[in-house]
Order: structure tokens, then C-alpha cells, then sequence
């Protein structure tokens, strides 16, 4: 099956949840589909929604929740 | 001749080297955050150096030139794409109309400078082209780009040539740690001798919530302050001051906490007290800090601050030398 690594688009703070008490937007093994959130970005006062760019299945999150990131970093990689 | 914005980026402003002058009455400087780049990169194209450039911060827009123009992206190292040809940054090349550039993820750096011969041409508003966003002034609109957005560009007095490129030695970007010099001063008897070891000692880490108005920085220990009975007009809190000017460069440490130093962007005055200043020289630097990025203040005399802004202009005058 072809993989794929969605990148983070920016340099920030890696959030996998839209708020500190709400559950992860998705965890390892979800399906996502094209578009999807899957995390936020905080970065200058604002925070940006990071989305899948194709329909798969998360194997793997390679940064945690309120991880530093940088431009270009792999956050998820996808099955697709 | 216009430039058609498809996507616009993060934050990407119409920016020419500032608007000084009206600072005492609350409006800041505004311009490029890394003057120099932007210097640069007019420089490059023909342009005289401070015509008005688009400053992009961490993610590159997408843009579509309606007449042939000469290009060029300098400062911190996001890649131009030409068609979807990759292009050198601090380089000169030709574009088309109908051309279309766009840009891969930031590499290094924090900020890329896009300068078009003719320049950006806004409307001047009080001397400058620059966008301060905050005061909805200048710039395209008042306002960072949108897409569909259509700037207008001025024509080109004299064209530069495509391929020029400005030696590695003269683009001058941030080391890691970066080293930001300050010249303690102005509320610094506030803190304990104890605090300002350890402020000057500490590696900071630059805040995402860093901005063109100030970078902040935390990661370093809370400052401890001399005791003290607040003054008639001042806050209760031991970083509070009777309302001051704030300096552009001026360390600004609410709560003893986090650091944040004031830069194009910045009110001009308030209640929190200062450390110091960033010396001149050095604010270039700050615009080309990424957030998480570790960096250290350096205190030094007004010798060495003076000194350094000669180097600066020293500096300056070998690019505008390389590229005549």
C-alpha cells in the first residue's frame, strides 16, 4: 500500500485537539478523508487547520500534541 | 501592469524600508521586519532600494504577473518556484505575463522579500508604502494580501537584469543560537543584579505568538525585582512603570516572564517596564527568527552599538556597491 506524509505547512506549535479537554481530532488507525482536519498549527496569535490532502488511513503521528514544528516537518503519514 | 494574488500566504504585507517620523503620536515604523533583505532584493531588480516589496513570513503566496517584469525573493530561505521551476533566491529572473510564482515550505529564516522592478505601487500614505496592519494603514488596503486581491506595479525606471545574484558573504542572516546585542538601560535598576545575570545568560526560546509588533521569548528564568512601593500611576505589579515611551528594540518583560522585544509594528508607549534595547544593528536578525528557535541577549555598551551600526552601514554600502 502507498504511503504519504502530510506536512506541516508552517513553523509553530503542533496541537492534535481543538481544545486542551476536547479528544484528538483523529488518533492512529482513523480513516480520514481528503480535507479532513487533522490538527492545528498556533503560530503568530492564530491557529491553522492542518488537513489531509488525500482519503487514507493514519498510520503513524510523528509529533505530539503542543510539539514544536517546523515548515515541511512530516506530522501524520498516511496509508493510501 | 499588476500582480494578481492567487493564494496569499500566512501574512504577506505590501513593506518598504518604514515610516518614520510619527512614532511620538502612536504610529509605528512599520516597513520590512529584515530591512536589509528587502534592500536587497529592490537592489537586485533595478529598483531604487526603498521601493515597496511584498514581505512573506513562514509560508510563500501564490502570484500571477500580468507584464514581463524582473524578480527577485532574498531573506530567509523560502524556495521560488516559476512554473513550477524552482528558482534561486538572492537572484534575479525574468518573468512573463501569464507567469505564475509560488513557493515551497520555508527552509530557513522566518521572512522572504519579494521585490518586482517597478516596485509594489500603493498609494503612499504619511511617506510610506508600508502596510501597518493594526492601524488598517498603508500598504494594499490597509490589510495583509487576500486571495483575488490585484496589486499594481509601478513601471521600471531602469530593468534589471535577470541572473544578478548578491554574494553569500553580503546576505547576513541569524546564527543558532541567534545573538541578539542590547544596551541595558532605561528600567533595568528594576530587576535584581541576580535576575540580570540570569537574563543575560539563559537561552531563550522565541514564542509562536511572535509577531511583527513584538517577538516574545520565553524559556528563561522569571525575573526577580527589587522591592519597591508602586509610584502614584503605576500598576501593582512589580513589572509595572508609570506609562513611558516604548523604544522600537526596547525588552519589554511583563510579569518578569517572558521577554518581548518591540519591533516595526509596535505601540508606542505603555505601562511595563524595559530591560533595555536591542541595538539597531541587530533587529534585522530578529525578523528572520523562526518560532522554537533558541536565542541569547548580549549586553554591550553604546561603543559597541554605535560600532555596530557602522558595520551595518558598512554593510549596506557593499550591496549597494555589488549590485550598482
Amino acid at each position: 500500500m502507498a504511503t504519504k506524509d502530510l506536512l506541516s505547512p508552517l513553523p509553530g506549535t503542533f496541537y492534535r485537539k481543538p481544545s486542551p479537554d476536547a479528544p484528538v481530532y483523529k488518533s492512529e488507525g482513523d480513516t480520514v478523508k481528503k480535507g479532513e482536519i487533522i490538527g492545528l498549527i498556533e503560530v503568530m496569535k492564530s491557529f491553522h487547520e492542518v488537513h489531509a490532502d488525500a482519503d487514507g488511513t493514519i498510520t503513524a503521528f510523528h509529533a505530539d500534541n503542543e510539539d514544536a514544528v517546523m515548515a515541511g516537518q512530516p506530522l501524520a503519514t498516511l496509508a493510501i | 501592469m499588476a500582480i494578481k494574488v492567487h493564494s496569499p500566504g500566512l501574512s504577506t504585507t505590501v513593506q518598504d524600508l518604514g515610516r518614520p517620523g510619527y512614532y511620538h503620536i502612536g504610529i509605528p515604523l512599520s516597513g520590512a521586519m529584515d530591512r536589509e533583505a528587502l534592500r536587497s532584493a529592490n537592489l537586485l531588480v533595478g529598483n531604487d532600494e526603498n521601493a515597496a516589496g511584498l514581505e512573506v513570513v513562514f509560508m510563500g503566496p501564490e502570484l500571477e504577473f500580468t507584464a514581463p517584469a524582473t524578480v527577485a525573493v532574498t531573506g530567509g530561505e523560502i524556495p521560488p518556484k516559476l512554473n513550477g521551476e524552482p528558482r534561486d533566491t538572492w537572484t534575479s529572473f525574468v518573468v512573463k505575463a501569464g507567469d505564475v510564482l509560488s513557493f515551497d515550505f520555508l527552509k530557513a529564516g522566518a521572512r522572504a522579500y519579494i521585490a518586482v522592478s517597478g516596485g509594489i505601487d500603493v498609494p503612499v500614505v504619511l511617506g510610506s508604502r508600508s502596510t501597518y496592519t493594526l492601524g488598517a494603514l498603508g500598504g494594499h488596503q490597509g490589510r495583509k494580501l487576500a486571495a483575488g486581491d490585484e496589486l499594481p506595479v509601478g513601471s521600471a525606471s531602469k530593468s534589471g537584469a535577470a541572473g544578478r545574484k548578491l554574494p553569500v558573504l553580503l546576505r547576513r542572516m541569524p546564527g543558532s543560537p541567534a545573538t541578539l546585542r542590547m544596551l541595558p538601560g532605561l528600567y533595568w535598576h528594576r530587576i535584581t543584579e541576580e535576575a540580570g545575570k540570569h537574563f543575560l545568560a539563559d537561552t531563550w526560546k522565541v514564542a509562536p505568538e511572535a509577531d511583527r509588533i513584538g517577538y516574545r521569548f520565553r524559556g528563561g528564568q522569571k525575573l526577580a525585582f527589587v522591592d519597591r512601593k508602586p509610584p502614584f500611576g503605576a500598576g501593582s505589579d512589580p513589572s509595572n512603570i508609570v506609562d513611558a515611551c516604548y523604544p522600537y528594540g526596547s525588552i519589554q518583560v511583563p510579569g518578569g516572564t517572558e521577554p518581548i522585544v518591540l519591533h516595526r509594528d509596535a505601540v508606542s508607549g505603555g505601562g511595563y517596564f524595559m530591560v533595555g534595547t536591542v541595538i539597531s544593528a541587530d533587529m534585522d536578525l530578529i525578523g528572520q527568527l523562526q518560532p522554537h528557535m533558541p536565542a541569547k541577549f548580549v549586553a554591550v555598551d553604546m561603543t559597541a552599538a554605535l560600532k555596530a551600526r557602522k558595520d551595518q552601514d558598512a554593510l549596506a554600502a557593499s550591496v549597494r556597491a555589488a549590485l550598482a
